[in-house]
């Protein structure tokens, strides 16, 4: 049987503890609880993560390489900001539908608990991969001409803030439509507002 | 021969023996901008006594300009100051003729000014029939295209009389001087204008100047300084021996690139308040990721007036 590196198993710990987490609350879930489900002892988690505040912090870096790796493919591509548009709405959407723990734990712990975050993982520290992505997105295109240059804040709350109420929504058991039904909607919506005049 | 160091601009005095090597200095298009540059040259004196000025505009010289337009002269070295227009006369006579005259013998051809390296804001008046020496913006053009290995271009509107200065020091010390792909020394041109500005400090923190005249602040961000991006020692060669643009708080315009003139020089370009440009070398990625962390921390002593910061309560 071939043996697991630390690598895997450090990819384990994260997904388990994204799962509890987000389920369970972040003050709630406890080190046995993150060690119980990956089968290891309490000790040898420490070998992982030294502390609870560490491993949440890891956890958004891991959301975010995540997230920034899977926009920075889709800005690479040459294709028109509405392809663009709907294919981060897409993959946003997909994520919230395969690996909900990922986008629970941005909103419900990430956002809801800044205390744990204040120190060493504070504004664009842990999130920036995902951000930087965001910002070669509108970049790219205001110096094409397709998008309408404007505050880089006023454009990235109404995308992402859409995205997430959307996802929030889902998450709550609101949405009488399953999430893909709302791409093609929601990616319109985003470009319209964002389009250039 | 008594020989001094060439970086502290000083150079190999001939012995009174020695026969000077000619200058000549002529004009196109021109605002005598460099012709006054020169001027605040600290040893303008000692150096030019160096050579034999046939014609200056201002300087001292042994012949004048309708002697100089009967080519019947010649010089080892020739500076020419201005934009070059194909059909610009001086005394009658097509500068053009002139040029081709004297860069025959020349040893080197120096363009002094962006105007005579690129075009530069005298090209505006005629786009069609003016460029630089060798270069029209970035790219290569007549007159001088076939002499190029002799020209040297010193952009800046207008040059520093001390890059000029060592450009006749290393002729007279006979140095080769090494060129960047737009004929500039590398010596000179090879360090940014943003090396040895004094809010340097204020660009790693991603702190912004609010105005012009502020000794506070970075000017990259909104108001047009385009020192990371533009080739120059304007901050490590201080003007006047003194100061910068940036050090005083006006932005850089890039006034050595061949792209000078832009328009909104005071306003930096923004794509959804990322800056269009990036420092030179640098992927806009790199870049906005150390920005957006640096931007996160706020550090109160570069956030007022350093004067009224207090180091103790």
């Amino acid at each position: 049987m071939a043996r697991i590196s630390k690598e895997e198993r450090k990819t384990t710990i994260i997904s388990a503890a994204l799962k509890l987490f987000s389920e369970r609350g972040f003050y709630i879930t406890t080190i046995p609880d993150i060690a119980q489900k990956v089968g290891m002892s309490v000790g040898n988690f420490y070998n992982y993560f030294s502390s609870k505040d560490i491993l949440a912090k890891e956890l958004v870096i891991y959301i975010s390489n995540y997230l920034g790796d899977n926009i920075r493919e889709i800005n690479e591509e040459d294709i028109h900001v509405s392809e663009k548009i709907y294919k981060i709405v897409s993959m946003y959407f997909d994520v919230a539908n395969d690996r909900p723990e990922m986008i629970e734990y941005f909103l419900r712990v990430y956002l809801s608990n800044r205390e744990v975050f204040g120190d060493g993982c504070e504004g664009m520290i842990c999130v920036s991969p995902f951000v930087t992505e965001m910002m070669i997105f509108f970049d790219d295109g205001v110096s094409k001409d397709e998008l309408h240059n404007q505050d880089f804040f006023s454009a990235f709350g109404l995308f992402m803030g859409y995205l997430g109420g959307m996802v929030f929504l889902f998450g709550e058991k609101i949405l009488p439509q399953p999430l893909d039904d709302y791409k093609e909607s929601i990616s319109t919506n985003i470009y319209n507002a964002l389009k250039a005049r | 021969m008594i020989t001094k160091n060439l970086s502290q601009q000083t150079y190999t005095m001939p012995s009174k023996q020695d026969k000077k090597p000619k200058l000549l200095w002529i004009q196109g298009h021109s605002c005598n901008g460099n012709s006054h540059s020169f001027l605040n040259l600290p040893n303008l004196e000692n150096l030019i006594d160096n050579f034999e000025v046939i014609y200056h505009p201002i300087l001292n010289s042994t012949h004048s300009y309708q002697e100089v337009t009967k080519c019947k002269l010649n010089c080892d070295i020739l500076i020419f100051e201005g934009t070059f227009d194909y059909n610009l006369k001086r005394a009658d006579i097509s500068v053009y003729e002139v040029l081709k005259h004297y860069t025959q013998d020349a040893k080197m051809v120096v363009a002094v000014g962006s105007c005579a390296s690129f075009g530069g804001i005298f090209k505006e008046i005629s786009p069609e029939s003016c460029c630089g020496l060798v270069f029209d913006k970035d790219k290569l053009t007549p007159p001088l295209i076939e002499q190029k290995g002799k020209v040297i271009n010193l952009s800046g509107c207008p040059v520093h009389p001390k890059w000029l200065g060592f450009v006749l020091t290393a002729f007279l010390n006979e140095i080769k001087i090494y060129l960047d792909e737009q004929l500039r020394p590398v010596e000179l041109y090879s360090s940014l204008a943003h090396h040895g500005c004094s809010r340097n400090e204020y660009f790693e923190w991603k702190v912004d100047s609010k105005n012009f005249g502020l000794k506070e602040g970075c000017l990259y961000y909104e108001q047009g300084c385009r020192a990371p991006m533009t080739h120059s020692s304007c901050n490590k060669i201080l003007w006047n021996e003194t100061s910068s643009k940036t050090r005083v708080g006006t932005p850089c315009f890039g006034c050595t690139e061949p792209d000078f003139p832009r328009k909104n020089l005071f306003t930096t370009q923004t794509n959804m308040s990322i800056p269009q440009e990036v420092p030179v070398g640098v992927s806009k990625r790199s870049y906005l990721t150390m920005a957006g962390i640096a931007k996160t921390f706020h550090i109160k002593r570069l956030e007022g007036k350093l004067i009224d910061y207090k180091t103790t309560d």
